[in-house]
């Protein structure tokens, strides 16, 4: 190092937050259960197993529903479709998110306006009445076009994040360095624009997870969502309604899943921008 | 040997204000070049049309006497190969989701430029005095300086012959500023170097041709000992006077 040459300060090294530690322990743990019941689960989740409206006990650790069926595995089976259809949503809204977003950004002034006022207008609509617009105009209510409505609804709101994001990454000089280095647009894109937008794609990704989580228990809960037998947190409450102050652990257990699950999914993706964001690490 | 020339040139932005007016311009290999002005004065404008990140309203811009042609990529390659740039803000220059040595070697992947990166990415660093570790750290990890010596080694990375630098010292401080001036002094033995600044004082210290522009015309080019010895236009008297100096005591 020459006299010219100021010391580099010490490295910098990745945070893991506590925060970040608990919703992924949260999330894995829905993962985890979800799985399983793909080859166990402690019931067979339509059978009736126990008398009606039991309370927890060791054969029924949540008790049972107004069917005698175990409601612990119900829970289970209801984790397997929460997730599939915030898996299935996130991807079909990031695909078209992402996609519309990144074209108003590079596109001419007059096509980004048309595209922004179109996002504004479809925003406009709460997610969860556009979903039941989409439910309502399709064939019937099942569980591949709950996550189909839900992903569309969702869209808009990740074009339009993304919209904003990229227009304020293709500001920057480093742009115009890549440009004269002789990157290309796609390159731009692929080296530049996505890497800089997805530690903040990627935490509204999983806020969009959660709010798919719980349109789909609401569109299930007003039965146009995943149809019986499947056992959907929202069809749990919706059918534990009835019996709120008698059975109370009907309507209790599908809600701490979903309500663990959402604040699961919120947590772990703070914490994934702090991992993902090389600017966010500490010395 | 003619690198990039401006001939009759003329910009503006949409239907608007004319930035540049019939702008004749020559940039020779092995001459330093300093384009002398105020904000507003169209020294950006001027540097994006030489990097061929904006066409002219009217008149051309050629490289090595051929017309830049965007649609060309052939040619274009070998422009971007031959000509790299510098930029103000050595906070925005650099990528910051990107490790030093992939923002280094970004011209010589973009531009396929056939030779060992890691080596071509060590060597330009060494040029800008900066240590090999700096290559796996991020950018927020250094000081302005150093984030412009960075700059400094993508844009040499590919040995280019023509080094355009906006205002690159305008964001540092003094003591900064003496080693970049040092550094490109250094450069400008393999390199043409065209400085765009409103620091007559800076350009006078590297460049042997000046151009001074006002409201989009230059008002005055020619030696920089000739202008700064004997200038002509009162613009340029007026630059001269307001380079801050010293007091003197008694």
């Amino acid at each position: 190092m020459t006299d010219a040459t100021p010391a580099l300060a010490p490295a910098t090294s990745t945070r893991v937050t506590p925060a970040f530690l608990v919703g992924a322990t949260l999330v894995g743990l829905h993962v985890v259960v979800g799985l399983l019941t793909l080859i166990w689960t402690p019931y067979d989740p339509t059978a009736m197993t126990g008398g009606r409206l039991a309370p927890p006990s060791l054969a029924h650790w949540a008790g049972t529903d107004r069917l005698g069926r175990d409601l612990f595995t119900e829970i289970m089976v209801g984790a397997r479709i929460a997730l599939s259809v915030g898996i299935g949503a996130v991807a079909i809204a990031s695909a078209i998110g992402v996609t519309v977003g990144l074209l108003a950004a590079f596109a001419s002034r007059t096509v980004d306006d048309v595209l922004a006022a179109t996002l504004d207008i479809l925003i406009a609509f709460p997610t969860l009445l556009l979903a039941m617009l989409i439910v309502a105009a399709s064939d019937g209510a099942s569980l591949g076009t709950a996550i189909l409505a839900i992903g569309i609804a969702s869209s808009s709101i990740v074009a339009r994040l993304t919209r904003i994001l990229a227009r304020r990454v293709l500001a920057m000089d480093y742009i115009t360095a890549a440009r004269v280095s002789g990157t290309g647009w796609l390159g731009i894109v692929r080296i530049h624009v996505l890497p800089n937008i997805w530690p903040t794609l990627i935490v509204n990704f999983a806020l969009q997870f959660g709010l798919a989580v719980i349109a789909e228990a609401s569109l299930s809960y007003l039965g146009l969502g995943a149809p019986p037998p499947n056992a959907s947190w929202g069809r749990l409450l919706q059918e534990a309604q009835a019996t709120v102050y008698t059975a109370p652990f009907g309507a209790v257990a599908p809600g701490i899943a979903l309500v663990s699950l959402v604040i699961g999914l919120n947590l772990f993706a703070d914490g994934l921008r702090d991992v993902a964001d090389p600017t966010r690490r500490r010395r | 040997m003619s690198l990039v020339d401006l001939t009759a040139v003329s910009f503006a932005y949409g239907r608007g204000r004319t930035v540049l007016d019939g702008i004749d311009l020559r940039i020779e290999a092995g001459r330093n070049l300093g384009i002398v002005g105020e904000s507003g004065s169209g020294k950006t404008t001027m540097l994006r049309l030489l990097l061929g990140l904006a066409r002219p309203s009217s008149g051309q811009v050629s490289f090595r006497g051929a017309p830049l042609d965007p649609g060309d990529r052939s040619f274009m390659r070998g422009f971007r190969r031959a000509v790299q740039a510098v930029f103000q803000d050595p906070y925005s220059s650099l990528d910051p989701r990107q490790k030093i040595a992939d923002i280094i070697a970004e011209p010589l992947r973009s531009l396929k430029i056939a030779t060992d990166v890691e080596a071509a990415v060590t060597e330009a660093l060494a040029s800008v005095d900066l240590p090999l570790d700096a290559a796996s750290r991020y950018p927020h990890e250094f000081s302005g300086g150093q984030r412009q010596r960075i700059a400094i080694a993508r844009a040499i990375v590919s040995q280019p012959e023509l080094v355009l630098a906006d205002e690159v010292v305008s964001a540092l401080d003094l003591t900064t500023r003496i080693r970049i001036v040092e550094l490109l002094k250094a450069l400008s033995a393999k390199t043409t170097l065209v400085l765009v600044s409103h620091d007559i004082g800076f350009v006078a210290l590297l460049c042997q041709d000046l151009v001074i522009l006002e409201k989009g015309r230059i008002v005055e080019q020619g030696a920089a000992r000739d202008i700064l010895s004997a200038p002509q236009h009162p613009y340029t008297q007026r630059l001269l006077e307001s380079t801050p100096r010293l007091p003197e005591f008694a």
